[in-house]
């Protein structure tokens, strides 16, 4: 779902063309998506603002989160981050094998940072019988936490195409401004998860 | 061209058959039966009023216009380029502002007058009623006096009713047309109305919020009575052979249509309390009326709509 | 192995749904049969399904729209029947069962698949025209969006003949749509219907964005677009804005259903009201969605016909860019009568108010428009004034129902359905009614006959007047919506009349239909030989009709607001070139219908618990998505040669025609 905005048809050649697009206009476009997206986790994090204390006589935050654990994850996925900006450093520089080589350093960090989070959700579920349908804000929990996971995933996902794509079709433009919309979308996955890190855990545990 | 004449025919034809059917039936809301639907009337003429103010004008000026610059019209004066005009613009925003800014007006002052959660203010005490809806069926619990009833409620006129709502299955709506306002009735919290019978007479009640099948048929009659008509319905109530303790109560909650009008005495203490109480906390779903919940913990669903935004 | 899905799934005891599964069946195998004896299935799959042309989508998704609009008028006369006869508690001939998906499927269908792909496919056929662009900021994600419309569209119609349709009201608020009270898959056949048609509403709102931001042609500034354009753009900003809550509030209700959570459950701490707030958070920028770019419609047909600028453009702007705003801050007066406290209510009832004011002065506008105008009573402005006045009672209404105290008498009676009906057909579908007589010779190069198109106006605007002002009467009688019958006898009347208007309403659809039918068969009695039958003042008119596939040849210079009319008036409209450069144009693809089919599989193995099927479906579906992507041979050129040659076919004679009846709005004159 999140890659289709790359699929804008319209270029390939690249040149002065009235028409042709420089990659600005897939940007753009990219740059709206991730707003919307981005009211996608603001709906679910007002829904676990008025859910978050609904426990229903179950556990809280409080007695479930293991704040090392989580922070270990946030650090996997910032480093994740640092090393896409090496990738994207690499593409402006246009060397191709080590774009390869740090997407997939970012694949196998951001394969970890899933990996961990899997790890919890089992966990929570088969140990500490808190899973989705435990309580309201447990529901809720799972429901902004997996959303973000899922988006994880499909970077993931992407991350692998664009390692394809690259040893396909070299660092060409349409390669390169599909790089720069995963590139944002990365970090904007990041930043997300800045917040599901302050609001639901910090604040939980707080 | 006479096909805005016709326009015109067509609307007038219509405004007079409105009329017409207007004349000859009793429109609860214009005809209400207490106070706060008194209230509610004025409102809606003043609100309506003030809006004709703009209304009519410009419906008549669309006619106007659309027949006086027909292309046909040759005599009529054509300004091809004409587009602007500060005037025409600043009295075409102000006047709105206008008529908005009073409409605000009133609007913030009849808001806080009719709020549902407002007491009354009235020199008799109020009595309270607890409301639950159910599929498909209302049951009515008068706490005071230790009855209940399905689908009929009686209330005594001039004096103020202190309505608790909540559902013990989907969302619902509690409204009494006559009486004036409704309010959601809503599982595991409590909602609130006052109303006022000023006049006795027989009231229908229904659910206007749609829950399901049987939906058609949850309507109920509210009887407006004087004092003594009261009392007597009560004694009715309590000479029941039924009373609703938690089996009753248990079978009663289960999904039925067309339920007649049934009376219960000994209606066991909290029950209304109980019945919100199974929706919140722990897993206690079948124990109803185990232990009386605290009304402290009900949230009030003000908070949660607060929440919510 | 299916799921939930057996034979049993098919209602053969309903007789109603079997003899609509027949005559559905025998009119889509007519409609088959027809395609394969006149061959035209390679015509349609290489032209039409797996095109990119904005303009052709836009086509396929009016004629989606007013397919649908026979399904849900159908919906809508069945309960105007129901209602005349259910009185004094007889039973009527729906059974609750029956009548609650009916008006649930009513209320959707017209929204999402008739409103909603109706206004988009206008955007699709003009906003491009309208800036003087080639297509779309990204033409294949547009095919996208409009397969994916589709893929809901085919979910509603297979859940009337397989399994059932959501019973809980259009907006399928909880408890009762959790699956304690719904226990049957209409609500899943809801959830992934709009799921999937709102991804692609949401994409086609990203596309028209960019398209318009970007792709406007050299000279145009942003004050310099036509105001269709400007709400277009409004329009889309609220799409992206609002459908991701949608999203967001129908994945939740499905967490609840599929994996046991407890969102908007009564236990365990969900609350149903978080549901009803999200919902109406999208809801309400919703019904902007739909009615302002039929401002935009009103706001071009009223200054063609009327032979004038529009009045107060920048009004016009700045109110449009104020309702979006104030859109966002309303929601709240769905639910008075949920017990927030006064000061909330209050808040957002004159919140709701202050919406009126920007609406009230594009009335104006209007209205200053027509005036010292030279009005010429076409379909498009007959509809636009029949709007005017109908919108405008639906307003006061509306304003009503703003203020607390009055709503907490008369919501959700039938006094809230005459005012929604009031200003979405009064507003929304006459605006749409107004476009289609306005655009489609645009979009086919002929013009449709006015004489049924006539009947048809007189037939919509007494009827809609005939079936809902007895609504608003019934409100004040105390009568509540969505009730298969009642006991009070007084109502009947009403409701008689009511059904009444509804025929009526049935017969203007039925001589539209014939307008068209009749059109197309005099098609040569009406053509648009010059591109501008109308005497039209924007850009969209300056081409040919229909426009080439890429639309100007050369790109128009715009220097200011109504640059058409100006050249027109300057006789330098038209111009001829003496070389015209290569076009760069997309490819067709069907990727975007490969992959919309393959999420409706995914769609309909999700509503009947058909796991491996969902799975394969959504794999499939990212697969076809894959392949599009390493796919690089997407675009080609249009050799100059070639755009010449149409060119010089269209200008030669189109000049010649000028200079014989005079410079003066020569398609006016023609036509």
């Amino acid at each position: 779902m999140s890659t289709a905005i790359t699929a804008n048809g319209a270029v390939a050649h690249g040149g002065a063309h009235e028409h042709h697009d420089d990659g600005s206009k897939t940007l753009l476009g990219f740059w709206i998506y991730l707003m919307s997206d981005c009211l996608i986790f603001s709906g679910l994090f007002a829904t676990f603002a008025v859910l978050g204390h609904a426990t229903a006589g179950g556990p809280t935050g409080k007695e479930l989160f293991n704040l090392k654990f989580v922070f270990g994850e946030t650090m996997l996925l910032l480093i994740s981050s640092f090393t896409f900006g090496l990738a994207m450093l690499n593409m402006h520089a246009g060397k191709r094998g080590k774009v390869i080589a740090w997407l997939f350093v970012t694949f196998l960090f951001g394969a970890g940072f899933v990996g961990m989070e899997v790890y919890e959700f089992h966990h929570l579920i088969a140990f500490e019988n808190a899973g989705p349908s435990r309580s309201a804000f447990l529901s809720a929990y799972f429901g902004l936490v997996g959303t973000h996971g899922l988006h994880v995933t499909s970077g993931l996902i992407w991350l692998a195409v664009m390692m394809v794509m690259v040893g396909k079709f070299g660092l060409n433009d349409a390669v390169q401004r599909r790089l720069s919309c995963l590139s944002l979308f990365w970090h904007f996955l990041d930043l997300v998860w800045i917040c599901v890190f302050s609001f639901v855990y910090l604040f939980g545990v707080l | 061209m006479n096909k805005r004449s016709l326009v015109s025919a067509a609307r007038w034809s219509c405004v007079g058959f409105a009329a017409l059917l207007l004349s000859g039936c009793n429109l609860e809301l214009m005809s209400p039966m207490g106070d706060i639907g008194a209230q509610e009337k004025s409102l809606i003429l003043i609100a309506t009023g003030l809006m004709l103010l703009v209304v009519v004008p410009v419906i008549a000026m669309t006619l106007i216009f659309a027949w006086r610059y027909r292309a046909s019209n040759t005599k009529a004066k054509y300004a091809p380029k004409w587009s602007h005009s500060t005037a025409i613009e600043a009295v075409v925003w102000i006047i709105p502002c206008i008529i908005i800014a009073i409409l605000g007006t009133i609007t913030w002052r009849t808001t806080h007058e009719l709020d549902p959660y407002k007491p009354l203010d009235h020199q008799a005490k109020a009595i309270t009623i607890q409301a639950v809806s159910m599929d498909w069926k209302w049951v009515f619990i008068y706490p005071e006096y230790g009855v209940a009833s399905v689908n009929e409620l009686a209330l005594p006129t001039n004096v103020p009713v202190h309505f608790e709502i909540t559902s013990d299955s989907v969302m619902n709506a509690f409204f009494i047309p006559q009486l004036g306002s409704q309010i959601y009735a809503m599982a595991g919290m409590e909602t609130q109305l006052h109303l006022i019978a000023n006049q006795p007479g027989t009231y229908a009640g229904l659910s206007s919020n749609y829950s399901g099948a049987g939906f058609s048929d949850m309507h109920f009659t509210a009887i407006a009575t004087s004092q003594q008509g009261f009392q007597d319905w009560i004694n009715k109530a309590k000479a029941s052979q039924l009373s609703l303790d938690d089996q009753t109560y248990h079978t009663l909650a289960q999904p039925s249509e067309k339920v007649p009008v049934t009376y219960y005495t000994n209606v066991k203490p909290g029950l209304f309390n109980a019945i919100i109480a199974q929706y919140m906390g722990d897993m206690k779903m079948d124990k109803i009326g185990a232990e009386p919940a605290q009304a402290s913990a009900i949230p009030s669903p003000n908070d949660h709509a607060k929440a919510a935004e | 192995m299916f799921g939930k899905l057996s034979l049993s799934a098919i209602p053969y005891h309903e007789p109603i749904i079997m003899g609509t599964l027949l005559m559905v069946s025998l009119g889509t195998a007519a409609l088959l049969g027809w395609v394969t004896f006149q061959r035209k299935w390679g015509y349609l799959w290489s032209e039409w399904f797996t095109t990119v042309d904005h303009k052709r989508i836009g086509i396929m998704y009016v004629i989606l729209a007013i397919v649908m609009l026979l399904r849900g008028f159908a919906d809508a006369i069945m309960m105007r029947a129901q209602q005349a006869v259910a009185s004094a508690d007889a039973a009527g001939y729906l059974p609750p069962h029956h009548y609650d998906q009916i008006f649930t499927a009513h209320g959707v269908i017209m929204i999402f698949f008739v409103a909603m792909p109706f206004v988009v496919g206008l955007m699709n056929l003009v906003v491009p025209l309208q800036i003087g662009a080639r297509d779309v900021a990204y033409p294949f994600l547009n095919s996208l969006s409009y397969w994916l419309t589709a893929s809901g569209v085919v979910l509603v119609m297979i859940s009337m003949f397989v399994g059932d349709f959501a019973a809980t009201g259009w907006l399928a608020y909880p408890p009762l749509s959790e699956l304690k009270f719904s226990p049957t898959v209409g609500v899943d056949y809801y959830i992934w219907a709009l799921q999937l048609s709102g991804l692609g509403t949401t994409l086609s709102g990203i596309n028209f964005i960019v398209t318009i931001l970007r792709m406007r042609t050299p000279g145009m500034k942003m004050m310099q677009m036509p105001v269709f354009t400007w709400t277009a753009l409004v329009t889309n900003i609220l799409i992206v804005a609002a459908f991701p809550i949608l999203t967001v509030a129908l994945a939740l209700l499905a967490a609840d259903r599929y994996l046991g959570m407890h969102f908007f459950t009564n236990e365990l701490g969900g609350n149903a009201m978080l549901y009803i707030n999200l919902i109406w958070i999208w809801g309400h920028p919703e019904v902007y969605i739909l009615i302002l770019p039929c401002f935009g419609v009103f706001s071009e047909v009223v200054a063609t016909f009327s032979g004038k600028p529009l009045f107060g453009y920048k009004s016009m702007v700045y109110a449009t860019a104020g309702i979006g705003v104030a859109s966002f801050v309303v929601w709240l007066h769905h639910f008075f009568t949920m017990g927030s406290g006064a000061d909330v209510n209050a808040f957002f009832g004159i919140s709701t108010m202050i919406i009126s004011i920007p609406t009230g002065v594009k009335l104006f506008n209007w209205l200053f428009t027509m005036y010292r105008g030279r009005i010429r009573f076409t379909l498009p402005m007959m509809w636009t004034v029949a709007f005017m006045v109908t919108f405008t009672i639906g307003g006061m209404t509306g304003v009503l129902l703003a203020v607390p105290g009055a709503d907490f008498v008369l919501h959700n009676s039938l006094f809230l359905i005459a005012h929604f009906h009031n200003v979405i057909i009064g507003g929304v579908l006459f605006g749409l009614f107004a476009a289609l007589n306005y655009w489609f010779p645009k979009a086919f190069g002929f013009k449709l006959e006015e004489r049924w198109g006539k009947a048809s106006f007189w037939c919509w605007v007494i009827g809609f007047y005939m079936a809902f002002m007895p609504l608003y009467v019934l409100g004040l009688m105390g009568m509540t919506r969505r009730m298969n019958h009642y006991a009070n006898p007084a109502w009947q009347p009403y409701l008689i009349v009511a059904a009444v208007g509804a025929v009526f309403i049935a017969a203007g659809i039925g001589f539209m239909l014939l307008q068209f039918v009749v059109s197309i068969r005099n098609r040569a009695a009406n053509p648009d030989l010059t591109g501008d039958p109308w005497g039209g003042r924007t850009l969209e008119w300056a081409t040919s009709s229909p426009a080439p596939f890429y639309n100007f040849a050369v790109l128009p210079k715009v220097e200011e607001l109504d640059q058409f009319w100006a050249d027109k008036e300057h006789k330098r409209a038209y111009p001829q070139h003496a070389h015209y450069d290569d076009i760069h144009m997309p490819r067709n693809t069907g990727a975007g219908l490969i992959m919309a089919a393959f999420g409706t599989v995914f769609g309909f193995a999700m509503v009947w618990h058909i796991w491996w099927l969902a799975i394969g479906g959504l794999l499939c579906m990212i697969g076809t998505f894959l392949v599009r992507a390493f796919d690089t041979d997407v675009d080609y050129y249009v050799p100059g040669a070639e755009v010449e040659k149409i060119e010089r076919a269209r200008l030669v004679p189109l000049h010649k025609l000028i200079e014989n009846v005079g410079p003066a709005s020569a398609g006016e004159k023609v036509a």
